[in-house]
């Protein structure tokens, strides 16, 4: 390999054209509150995990959205399912159902 | 702080809580962990209160501990509970009295699933019908045994001993109180003053003198957090809640810590300890911890009930301090004897916070 | 003409309505159920976007009224009936009697108590965006509890607005650039306070506030995307606040001296009530429903019976007062038929 002291660099768009949007697709289907979050972040702030680790319900929402499956997968997997998230919502997102849907779906899911 | 806003938010919040003829029901942990407290209560119940309370040999634990681990399915600790109220009508009784915050919450949430989706009681009959050959009746009124002493609150202290004052000072103890989580935050018209507010173990400290401090960490997790302790790795979670509590109530120098749920007891008295051997820190004054005691051992203070009768020299951090305030008459050469007298076994001393032995 | 048109509630929109009917010839009478008219418009130190004193607006409203238009205060309508073409409306102690009816209730402050976890009428130094308009009309700045001038405050935006919890799940429009305003106010009053502003989304819809947002920035408000979970408050009455900074997907934490809660539009007590018994229902929200939302939005399902203002949902005052007169050219048509 020849050294050029430099090196194409990776592309960090969201490429919604590539995306794989079927997690988002598949917990909506099963769980429609998934659509409502207006990314408030009231569950993150209340989040009795997150505010020891980096854990977001709210980033990783939206990482489905995004198409960044592992992402969603490994942030799921720091949830404590203590659900006082679901008591914040103001849009009455079932919040603890949809990341146990995303445990559920790992399976399936995973890339 | 406004105080009349508080009370209309108490008055909001105000539940049906059964005048006698309780079911009573143990938690699972507590007669390990605060072995006298359980006991105080059927006492104070029978003997001070001249209740009719009945607990059967029979019942089991809610398996609410396996549940919120997902260990138990739900369909098995709805067909628990049944077997539960089961044995509740065998007895003739009808006000079941559980102990544990977590069996509270179990049952609180069953009945509310029982009413919106009575499809699942149908199942749940089925399954005990199956399973035991039992059928049950929903308990007529349901009751922490923390509401039972809120309510009973001015009869205990029409007939206490000793006030929550600092003998010394003549001044109002300071006590922080911390309610389990499932006991007001899922469903908060079950809860007496409901989630935000709760007056039920506030109520306790005011009728027997003392005041109550509002500290911000006031509504966080203990720290048991079933996920956060049951799996080791995951404690350091479990620790941390505790910690961040601690250092929250520390400024407002509380002279103890009152809560009704198992758990909580649990892990605010034991995470001191650790938290003093890890990090060489302690929240109490002269490098005590700060005493967490159950409401049963609060209402058996005021009482004049012997400390040591009541178990409470099990607790990680030491109580004595605090019995002095109070001017609790008690003998402190008996505070490792069984109840006849013997030698009890010495706890080990620790290293980094005071503990007198 | 003569003909008489009622019209229940003396704020902005029954006001303009009222000047615009008798101007057209019309004998109007103004029901208002407080002791004052101008409705919560009266109750505001000044106007977004310009900052302009509310007084000179409810002044030039009430001018008009010296005989007809005519007012009756602390006079509430406890039911219409509608007999004919008649509409009877009873109050405690008289019953009155029109040809049209103009429903102008308006709308009431959602009481931000319902958000316990926020502490309003607990904790001492959390405020509605309306006290905070009392204060700066009294003191010409806000004043804590005990009388010192706070250093950092912060504006909690969609208080009973965009919120499930407490059955609000519709936006109240004008809270957004309320707390804009009031945050740059503060900052005037107060030049060396810390002002910080905890939204979802700003809704800078109308003319002049988006300019109002960037003065806001200038002038040196934090806004912070995130909306409050909990308040809790500290020693000498200081409030904790938490949220998510979602920008840095971080909870954040911060202690202010003062928290102001947005509070949102939610519909007037008694007013479905009132519609109830000439068989209209409200919207979803548990506004007065409008007959078409598009092309007919002053007209209700009773013919002679028709709606202008907050009364119908969320509105700023120039949404008012232009329903107002459309109200006017409505009735005016139904009166002329």
């Amino acid at each position: 390999m020849v050294d050029f002291g430099y090196a194409p660099l990776e592309i960090k768009i969201h490429d919604l054209d590539k995306a794989n949007l079927t997690l988002g697709e598949w917990i909506a289907e099963r769980d429609e509150t998934f659509k409502h979050c207006i990314a408030c972040g009231s569950c993150t702030a209340t989040c009795t995990a997150g505010k020891f680790t980096a854990f977001s319900f709210r980033e990783m929402c939206h990482s489905i959205r995004r198409g960044e499956l592992m992402e969603a997968i490994t942030e799921s997997e720091k949830c404590m399912l203590c659900g006082k998230c679901i008591l914040a919502c103001p849009r009455n997102v079932n919040t603890r159902n949809i990341v146990k849907l995303v445990r559920k779906a790992n399976q399936n899911f995973r890339v | 702080m406004i105080k009349d806003g508080k009370k209309k938010v108490w008055d909001d919040y105000q539940k049906e809580i059964a005048d006698d003829k309780f079911y009573y029901v143990r938690s699972c942990i507590r007669q390990t962990i605060w072995p006298g407290s359980e006991n105080i209560y059927l006492r104070i119940l029978k003997d001070v209160l001249g209740k009719d309370i009945y607990e059967s040999e029979n019942h089991t634990t809610c398996t609410g501990i396996g549940y919120h681990s997902e260990v138990v399915p739900f369909e098995t600790i709805q067909t628990v509970v049944a077997r539960n109220f089961s044995l509740m009508k065998e007895a003739g009784y009808e006000n079941y009295n559980p102990s544990c915050v977590t069996s509270f919450g179990i049952y609180t949430e069953i009945l509310e699933t029982w009413h919106h989706f009575p499809d699942e009681k149908k199942k749940v009959i089925n399954f005990l019908k199956q399973a035991t050959n039992r059928d049950f009746v929903e308990p007529k009124n349901l009751a922490h045994t923390s509401d039972v002493l809120f309510k009973f609150r001015n009869e205990i202290a029409a007939k206490a001993k000793y006030k929550l004052i600092n003998k010394e000072t003549g001044k109002p103890l300071k006590v922080v109180d911390h309610i389990g989580c499932h006991y007001a935050k899922m469903f908060p018209n079950k809860g007496v003053g409901g989630a935000e507010y709760p007056q039920v173990l506030a109520g306790l400290v005011e009728t027997f003198g003392g005041e109550v401090i509002d500290y911000p960490e006031r509504r966080h997790c203990c720290g048991f957090g079933f996920r956060q302790y049951l799996v080791k790795a995951n404690r350091g979670y479990s620790i941390s809640a505790s910690k961040k509590k601690f250092e929250s109530m520390e400024p407002f120098k509380p002279d103890f810590i009152i809560t009704n749920c198992p758990g909580c007891n649990y892990f605010m008295d034991r995470w001191q300890y650790a938290l003093a051997e890890m990090e060489h820190k302690t929240y109490g004054e002269n490098g005590y911890g700060i005493p967490v005691l159950t409401y049963e051992e609060v209402a058996g203070l005021v009482l004049g009930f012997d400390p040591w009768e009541m178990g409470m020299q099990m607790h990680q951090v030491d109580v004595e301090p605090l019995l002095k305030k109070i001017g609790v008459e008690y003998d402190p050469s008996k505070k490792f004897k069984g109840a006849n007298g013997e030698d009890l076994p010495l706890p080990e001393k620790p290293n980094h916070i005071n503990f007198s032995v | 003409m003569g003909k008489e048109v009622a019209i229940i509630g003396g704020g902005v929109a029954g006001l303009e309505a009222a000047n615009q009917l008798a101007t057209l010839g019309y004998n109007v009478i103004i029901f208002e159920k407080k002791g004052q008219p101008g409705g919560n418009a009266a109750k505001w130190d000044r106007l977004f976007p310009n900052r302009r004193h509310t007084s000179e607006v409810v002044n030039s409203l009430k001018s008009r009224l010296n005989g007809n238009p005519s007012i009756m205060l602390s006079t509430a309508i406890s039911s219409v009936t509608k007999s004919g073409n008649r509409f009877v409306l009873a109050t405690k102690g008289k019953n009155f009697e029109a040809d049209a009816i103009l429903l102008a209730t308006g709308f009431e402050l959602f009481p931000a108590e319902k958000k316990e976890e926020y502490g309003y009428g607990i904790y001492e130094n959390v405020i509605t965006s309306a006290e905070l308009e009392e204060m700066f009309a009294k003191h010409g700045k806000p004043v804590m509890k005990n009388g010192s001038t706070p250093s950092k405050i912060a504006f909690i935006h969609c208080v009973g607005s965009r919120d499930e919890k407490v059955n609000k799940p519709y936006c109240s429009k004008v809270c957004c650039v309320t707390a804009v305003k009031q945050a740059i106010e503060v900052k005037e009053a107060i030049p060396a306070a810390e002002v910080y502003s905890l939204y979802m989304d700003l809704r800078m819809f109308g003319p002049g506030y988006e300019d109002l947002y960037k003065e806001a920035q200038q002038i040196g408000i934090n806004f912070i995307r995130g909306r409050l979970s909990e308040a809790s408050e500290l020693d000498g009455g200081r409030v904790q606040i938490k949220t998510e900074d979602t920008l840095s997907s971080r909870p954040l934490k911060m202690s202010v001296d003062m928290v102001v809660l947005m509070v949102g539009m939610s519909p007037a007590l008694g007013t479905i009530e009132l519609i109830s018994g000439l068989g209209l229902k409200p919207n979803k929200d548990g506004f007065v429903a409008v007959a078409d939302y598009h092309l007919n939005p002053i007209g209700t399902g009773v013919e002679g019976v028709f709606v202008a203002g907050a009364c119908s949902g969320p509105s700023n005052i120039t949404d008012s007062v232009n329903a107002a007169r459309s109200a006017a050219i409505e009735i005016h048509k139904y009166l002329s038929k």
